[in-house]
C-alpha cells in the first residue's frame, strides 16, 4: 500500500510552497499531487514552478503528478488544463470531465475524488479512456467501495482520502472575497491570509465548515486511520492526506508507521488528535453523515 | 427558445402544459431522480398517463433520472431506465456516465440529455459526453457568467439549456456534498439536499431556530419569515460576523437577459421546482410563456414588464430575485 499527498487546496504564498515540499521530499510518502486546483485567479506558482517542484521529488524518489483545476469556466482556465495535459513528462489527475476528455488515448491519468465514479460501469468507462488511477469520491462508503473492488478493471489502482478536511463544494461564488465584502474580481488575494481556511461555525459557536475562496471544506478533519487494515484487506492501492500547514510531517509519519504495523492504533489517534483540537470525522466511510464519528478513540 | 418547466406530481404538469410549457420534466417515486421528497413524483402508470395528457396537447416530456447509483443501487436504477424507454417520453436526463453508457447501447434511439447535476461547464466536459453518448443537449449548472454561456455555446456540438428561474444553488450542482456531510444524504447518492426529516424547528424567548440533524442553520427574530433551512441558505459566523456566509434565500430570475439567452442560441430555459405546488407552477409558466413570447417578437426592445417581475417576485425564495452568476458582480 502507498501513501499520496493530495493537492494543497488553500492559497500559500509561493516561498512556502517551495519550502512545504522541500520538506516532503524527504518525508515517506511515495506519490505528491502537485498544482492549484481551486481557482484559477491563484497564480503566486507558474506551470514552470510546478514542473520545477515535480523534478525535485521525483529526483527524490517520489511519483508526482499535475492535478487540475475542479471548476473550469473560463477558455482560459481550459488553456492552461491544456498545457498540463501536453505536459509529456508527468501523469495528470484528471478533476473535471473536461481534463478526461482531453487525456483519453493520449495519455494514462489518475482521476480525481471530483469526477463521479459512484458504480462499476463509470469505473469501466474510466479505465478504458486511460485511467491507470482513481480516487473514491468522498461521500462513498465501505460498502460501495467493497463492490467497486470486486468489479475493478485489471491494471487500475484504487486510492482513499483518508486524512484532511473534506473538500465539500465548489461554486462561482468565491466566499473569501465575500466575507470580506468584496467582489471576486477585484479580491485581493484574501484566501492567502488564512492558510488553513477560513473557519464558519454556528451561531452557537460549534465549528461547521471552513471557507477557501470559492470551496466550502468541512469543519472536522477526516480521519480513517483506524480503517487502514480493512483497507489493506480490500486492497486499496493508495492512502491520501490532504496537505495542511502545521504537523504534516507528524501525520504523514503516523500514517506510514500504522501501514508498515508499527505503531499501535490507539498511540496514533493520539498523535493525531494533538494536531486537530477542533475534532475528528469518519461518518462517510461508515454510510452515515459525513460530520459524524462513528469510531471512538476509546474503542 | 422552449420553456421547460416542472412537474412533481400530475396537477403541477397539467398547471405547466395549460399555461404553455414547451415541454415538462418529471421523475420517478424513488432515489432515481435529483428531487426524491415526501409525496412528489410519478409512478409508472401516473407517468404514462403524463405522457399521453401532455403529448396530446402538443408538449414534450422529459424524465430525470440523474441521481448516481451506487454498485448496490445499480440494478434499480437500470429497470428505471428500462422502463422509462417504454413509455414513449421525448427524453431521457442523466447524469451518471454508466447510466449513459447503458442507455446508449440499449436504447439507442432514446434522445438522452445531460442532467445539471453532470457538472458540465464547459465545452471539453460537454464533448465528452457528446463523443460517447450522443447526448443532444446539456444543462448547464447554475455557476457560469452570461459571456461563459455564450462561449460555450460557440463551442459545443449539442443544446444547451440553462436555467431560467427558480431556487438558487450556489453551488456547482453534482459536486455539492454539503448535504450528505451533515445528513448522510445528497442530490448525488439520495436525489435530496438538506431533506425534511431532518428538520426540527425550536421556539425560544429569543426566535425560532432551524436545525438540521442537529445542526443550527438559523435564528429567526419574533416577527421575522422563516425560510426553509437548506443549509447553505443559513446564517452563521464568520470572523465574528453573522450573515449568509454562503447565500441568502433568493430566487434565479433571467427575465434581464432573456434577448442575450436567445441571441446566443440557448435553446430552452428551464424552470426549477419539482418540489412547488400546481399553483407556483402556473403562475411560473403562463409569466415566462408571455415574457419569452414578447422577447421572440422583438428581442431589440424587449425590457421586463414590471408586473412579470412582481408576479415571479411573489413566488420567489425569499420573495426576491437575483441573476446569478449570469452578472458577475454577484459571483
Amino acid at each position: 500500500m502507498k501513501l499520496s499527498l493530495g493537492p494543497i487546496p488553500y492559497y500559500w504564498e509561493r516561498q512556502r510552497v517551495f519550502d512545504f515540499y522541500e520538506r516532503i521530499a524527504y518525508t515517506a510518502v511515495d506519490i505528491v499531487y502537485l498544482g492549484e486546483t481551486v481557482c484559477s485567479k491563484r497564480r503566486a506558482l507558474r506551470l514552470s514552478d510546478w514542473f520545477g517542484i515535480a523534478r525535485r521529488l521525483t529526483d527524490a524518489g517520489k511519483e508526482a503528478v499535475l492535478s487540475t483545476l475542479t471548476l473550469i469556466e473560463a477558455e482560459s482556465e481550459v488553456s492552461y488544463m491544456r498545457s498540463l495535459v501536453e505536459n509529456g513528462h508527468y501523469p495528470v489527475e484528471a478533476n473535471d470531465m473536461a481534463a478526461i476528455n482531453m487525456l483519453e488515448g493520449v495519455a494514462p491519468f489518475v482521476i480525481g475524488p471530483h469526477v463521479n465514479v459512484y458504480n462499476n460501469r463509470t469505473l469501466e468507462l474510466m479505465a478504458h479512456a486511460g485511467a491507470r488511477r482513481w480516487v473514491m469520491p468522498l461521500e462513498l462508503d465501505h460498502d460501495s467501495l467493497a463492490a467497486l473492488q470486486v468489479g475493478r478493471p485489471a491494471g487500475l489502482e484504487t486510492e482513499v482520502f483518508v486524512y484532511g478536511r473534506l473538500p465539500l463544494a465548489f461554486s462561482a461564488r468565491c466566499f473569501t472575497a465575500r466575507a470580506h465584502n468584496l467582489p471576486k474580481d477585484d479580491c485581493g488575494f484574501r484566501c492567502a491570509d488564512y492558510p488553513e481556511g477560513l473557519l464558519l461555525r454556528t451561531r452557537e459557536g460549534e465549528s461547521f465548515l471552513s471557507i477557501n475562496g470559492i470551496e466550502i471544506l468541512s469543519g472536522d478533519t477526516y480521519n480513517l486511520i483506524n480503517e487502514v487494515g480493512a483497507m489493506r484487506t480490500m486492497g486499496v492501492d493508495v492512502l491520501r492526506l490532504a496537505p495542511q500547514p502545521q504537523g504534516m510531517l507528524e501525520i504523514i509519519e503516523t500514517f506510514r508507521r500504522v501501514m508498515e504495523g508499527n505503531l499501535e492504533l490507539s498511540t496514533a489517534d493520539a498523535i493525531l488528535a494533538m494536531q486537530h483540537p477542533d475534532g475528528f470525522c469518519d461518518g462517510y466511510w461508515h454510510g452515515t453523515a459525513g460530520m459524524n464519528r462513528v469510531h471512538n478513540v476509546s474503542q | 427558445m422552449e420553456l421547460v418547466c416542472p412537474a412533481g406530481s400530475l396537477p403541477a404538469l397539467k398547471s405547466a402544459v395549460e399555461n404553455g410549457a414547451d415541454a415538462v420534466y418529471l421523475g420517478f417515486r424513488d432515489g432515481t431522480n435529483a428531487r426524491n421528497f415526501p409525496g412528489l413524483n410519478f409512478d409508472l402508470d401516473e407517468a404514462r398517463q403524463a405522457v399521453k395528457y401532455s403529448h396530446q396537447r402538443g408538449v414534450r416530456v422529459f424524465l430525470a433520472i440523474n441521481t448516481y447509483p451506487r454498485p448496490s443501487q445499480w440494478k434499480k436504477w437500470c429497470r428505471a431506465i428500462d422502463q422509462a424507454a417504454t413509455l414513449g417520453i421525448d427524453a431521457l436526463i442523466l447524469a451518471d456516465s454508466g447510466l449513459m453508457d447503458y442507455t446508449a447501447r440499449a436504447y439507442p434511439d432514446l434522445r438522452l440529455h445531460l442532467s445539471v447535476q453532470g457538472s458540465a461547464t464547459n465545452h471539453e466536459a460537454i464533448d465528452y459526453y457528446v463523443r460517447h453518448f450522443g447526448v443532444r443537449r446539456v444543462v448547464l449548472p447554475r455557476v457560469l457568467s452570461l459571456k461563459q454561456v455564450q462561449n460555450v455555446l460557440t463551442r459545443v456540438e449539442a443544446e444547451v439549456e440553462v436555467f431560467g428561474f427558480g431556487s438558487l444553488c450556489v453551488m456547482v450542482e453534482g459536486r455539492c456534498t454539503l448535504s450528505s456531510y451533515v445528513t448522510g444524504e445528497s442530490p448525488n447518492s439520495s436525489g435530496v439536499c438538506s431533506p425534511a426529516k431532518y428538520v426540527k424547528w425550536e421556539e425560544s424567548s429569543i426566535g425560532r431556530r432551524s436545525r438540521l440533524n442537529g445542526v443550527l442553520i438559523d435564528v429567526y427574530a419574533p416577527g421575522e419569515s422563516a425560510g426553509y433551512p437548506t443549509l447553505c441558505k443559513g446564517r452563521f459566523e464568520v470572523g465574528g460576523n453573522i450573515y449568509y456566509a454562503m447565500e441568502e434565500p433568493t430566487s434565479l430570475n433571467v427575465l434581464d437577459i432573456l434577448p442575450e439567452l436567445m441571441r446566443a442560441g440557448v435553446a430552452a430555459i428551464k424552470v426549477e421546482g419539482r418540489q412547488r405546488s400546481p399553483a407556483y407552477v402556473a403562475e411560473v409558466t403562463r409569466t415566462l410563456r408571455e415574457a419569452i413570447d414578447s422577447c421572440a417578437v422583438d428581442p431589440e426592445t424587449f425590457s421586463p414588464e414590471v408586473r412579470w417581475v412582481e408576479q415571479l417576485d411573489k413566488m420567489a425564495e425569499g420573495r426576491t430575485h437575483t441573476l446569478g452568476a449570469y452578472s458577475r458582480p454577484w459571483q
